[in-house]
């Protein structure tokens, strides 16, 4: 069994789950507050409900309709979005919108209004949903679309599990030739030469994002732009992989060591510049190859820190910030949002540049830190990422998502979450 | 495997053994009594692929099996992947309640199998394949009902493959550990637990392979082995 405790593991919550195992079964009677919980890999406490109960939607894994004419999937709401891609590729079509990886469900997907490395093109995962159903508390069942029961669908893309339960939704897919890409790696030290990399990039690859080390002698990183290759051909799917063992202890993420560890992979990436075919897997998922790899992070789990912004300068506040603080972050990640409008009332995409970073969790310390950082996002009208926050004020998020009290009316009253209830907090 | 009649098809294990068959290209005939999730489990079968015959039935009604069997044949894999577990307080203090988990457990299995080993008798070919459970080998406290079903399952099982040997028909006793399935959803999980995914290899790991009686996972061929060597004046005292 999967724990159920959010990627992150902070904060730890306390709450009861029962399996969802039919979309047509009626919610089940509990004491307390439902929250729907997919895989489990938003990081900070919107998929947790302390004192509450969560539906486990991981049984939810049945597709249900395929019409290969138009390119539309329509799958119950616990399918994850590597068993779409295993199904699809050989068939010759792709997910329009892909984060960095493939064991997410389709509810959570949706529920956060995910976004890839290609926003500037496709938009956020909410766009190529073309209907899904609402199972209410009342009973009720709601098939919502941008045409149909509009609001709620609205509410419900990035609606962080709170409309109520997405049993199932018809996403959109995309034609491809093959399961392969076609990549480059290009490093650069700066935001000056990140910007003019993207500004660039953008123009002519469908794919982009960059790895980032933010170090007190200066940004350094890793630029990997891609597109889909012409060349057909089969790829097994890749495997389900093995889960790292053991939490590891704190040393293990110790400044050093993660200083060493970017450094390694700095040079890496160095010596893989220019252009190669990949497998879709590895360029889009680098981290999957390993199960479970926030277990590095040890029981005390970690805080990612996700904001946009479009003032240049606080983004370089920002990385300026981080580099200056104790904690060395090695899974640093920037790229660029377009202005392609997010469809929920609660999505966070918006133009500008974003950057996700994960500290450890050693209390005060990161917290004082994501708390700074917080801050210079709120100061310059940024706003911070819900499916990766754990301490985010109610102002922040008040400032940040001016539609919240429209999104509030379409909030089943039997559903609330961890995050919800911070959030909100008066 | 070219024809698979999948019986109990909306049990957690047999919808994974079913993908697990559809992914090798079988031909699938699925049995189960709710139609709507009957419905679902093959939807998802057929969008990945499969050809797929289905059939609402409750196998309790022993009456249905022959017309059943009639309609999926020619058969080549007979896979029975329903039961129930009964709650062990009330099949404890009411005969009826014991009776029926019997029924659905071992009565109706036995029936349906006896049907069914007449057929791939005939035809000199397939296999039969049927979930009974560790919980057979011994019966315990915490629900001697079940136990016993599944020891007579297990017991029927190993006669029927002495008999269906000389025929070339194999059978295929699978004995899972405790499983996280709809059937266990109001007990407490613990570490020992499998997917029904990992059960659902092991099963179709021992329709193509040689295997007569499969543990799953493989372990619990072994603490079953030492569960039957405590001695009864021991094991009674003990809460298992």
């Amino acid at each position: 069994m999967q724990p159920l405790e959010s990627w992150g593991r902070y904060p730890k919550a306390r709450q009861a789950a029962v399996s969802v195992h039919w979309r047509t079964d009626p919610l089940p009677r509990v004491h307390g507050s439902l929250l729907p919980f997919g895989q489990g890999r938003s990081y900070g406490d919107c998929c947790l409900n302390e004192g509450g109960t969560l539906l486990a939607t991981s049984r939810l894994d049945r597709f249900i309709d395929f019409d290969p004419g138009r390119g539309v999937l329509r799958c119950e709401a616990g399918v994850r979005l590597g068993d779409i891609l295993a199904f699809a590729v050989p068939r010759g079509f792709f997910l329009p919108v892909l984060p960095g990886t493939r064991f997410v469900s389709v509810g959570g997907a949706i529920a956060n209004d995910i976004h890839g490395k290609n926003h500037f093109r496709a938009g956020t995962f909410g766009r190529h949903v073309l209907q899904l159903e609402l199972l209410r508390s009342t009973g009720e069942r709601t098939v919502c679309s941008p045409a149909e029961n509009a609001e709620l669908f609205a509410a419900t893309v990035a609606g962080l599990g709170l409309t109520g339960l997405i049993t199932w939704a018809e996403l959109q897919l995309k034609p491809v030739q093959g399961p392969f890409i076609e990549s480059e790696t290009v490093p650069f030290r700066g935001l000056d030469e990140f910007f003019a990399l993207d500004a660039d990039s953008s123009q002519r690859f469908e794919y982009t994002v960059a790895w980032i080390d933010p170090r007190p002698r200066g940004l350094r990183g890793l630029y990997f732009r891609g597109d889909h290759s012409a060349r057909a051909g089969k790829a097994p799917p890749p495997r389900e992989p093995k889960g790292f063992p053991i939490d590891l202890p704190g040393f293990a993420v110790s400044g050093p060591a993660v200083a060493a560890f970017n450094a390694l992979y700095y040079a890496r990436g160095r010596l893989r510049t220019g252009r190669k075919l990949v497998r879709y897997a590895p360029f889009f998922f680098p981290l999957d190859a390993v199960g479970r790899w926030n277990r590095v992070y040890g029981s005390q789990g970690f805080l990612q820190f996700q904001c946009v912004v479009q003032d240049r300068a606080a983004l370089g506040a920002l990385l300026e910030r981080i580099a200056s603080s104790g904690l060395r972050s090695s899974l640093g990640v920037l790229k660029t949002f377009g202005d392609v409008a997010s469809p929920g009332m609660l999505s966070f995409p918006r133009p500008g540049a974003t950057v996700a970073l994960d500290f450890p969790n050693r209390g005060a310390e990161t917290f004082a830190l994501v708390e700074a950082l917080e801050s210079i996002v709120r100061d310059a009208g940024g706003a911070l990422y819900p499916a990766k926050d754990a301490r985010m004020s109610p102002a922040t998020f008040a400032a940040a998502y001016p539609r919240a009290g429209q999104f509030e009316r379409q909030v089943d009253p039997a559903f609330s979450s961890s995050f919800w209830r911070r959030v909100r907090a008066a | 495997m070219r024809r698979v009649l999948v019986l109990g098809a909306t049990s957690a294990i047999a919808q994974q053994v079913a993908r697990l068959c559809a992914a090798r290209g079988a031909e699938l005939f699925l049995v189960a009594r709710n139609e709507e999730r009957l419905g679902a489990v093959a939807d998802d079968l057929r969008v990945r692929g499969a050809s797929v015959e289905t059939a609402v039935a409750d196998l309790d009604d022993a009456a249905r099996h022959e017309d059943l069997l009639a309609r999926a044949a020619p058969l080549d894999v007979v896979l029975l992947a329903y039961g129930v577990l009964g709650d062990a307080r009330e099949t404890g203090r009411d005969a009826r309640a014991a009776e029926a988990v019997l029924r659905t457990d071992l009565l109706g299995p036995v029936a349906l199998l006896t049907l069914a080993a007449q057929r791939l008798e005939a035809q000199r070919s397939g296999c039969i394949v049927a979930l009974s459970s560790v919980a057979g080998d011994r019966g315990r406290a915490s629900n001697p009902v079940y136990g016993a079903a599944k020891a007579g399952l297990t017991a029927f099982l190993s006669g029927l493959r002495n008999r269906l040997s000389r025929a070339g028909v194999r059978v295929v006793t699978v004995k899972p550990g405790f499983v996280d399935t709809p059937m266990t959803g109001r007990l407490p999980k613990n570490p020992l637990y499998a997917s029904p995914e990992r059960v659902a290899r092991d099963v179709v790991r021992a329709i193509e392979g040689g295997a007569d009686v499969v543990y799953t996972p493989w372990w619990w061929r072994w603490v079953m082995l030492a569960v039957r060597l405590v001695p009864e004046r021991l094991f009674k005292r003990l809460s298992l």
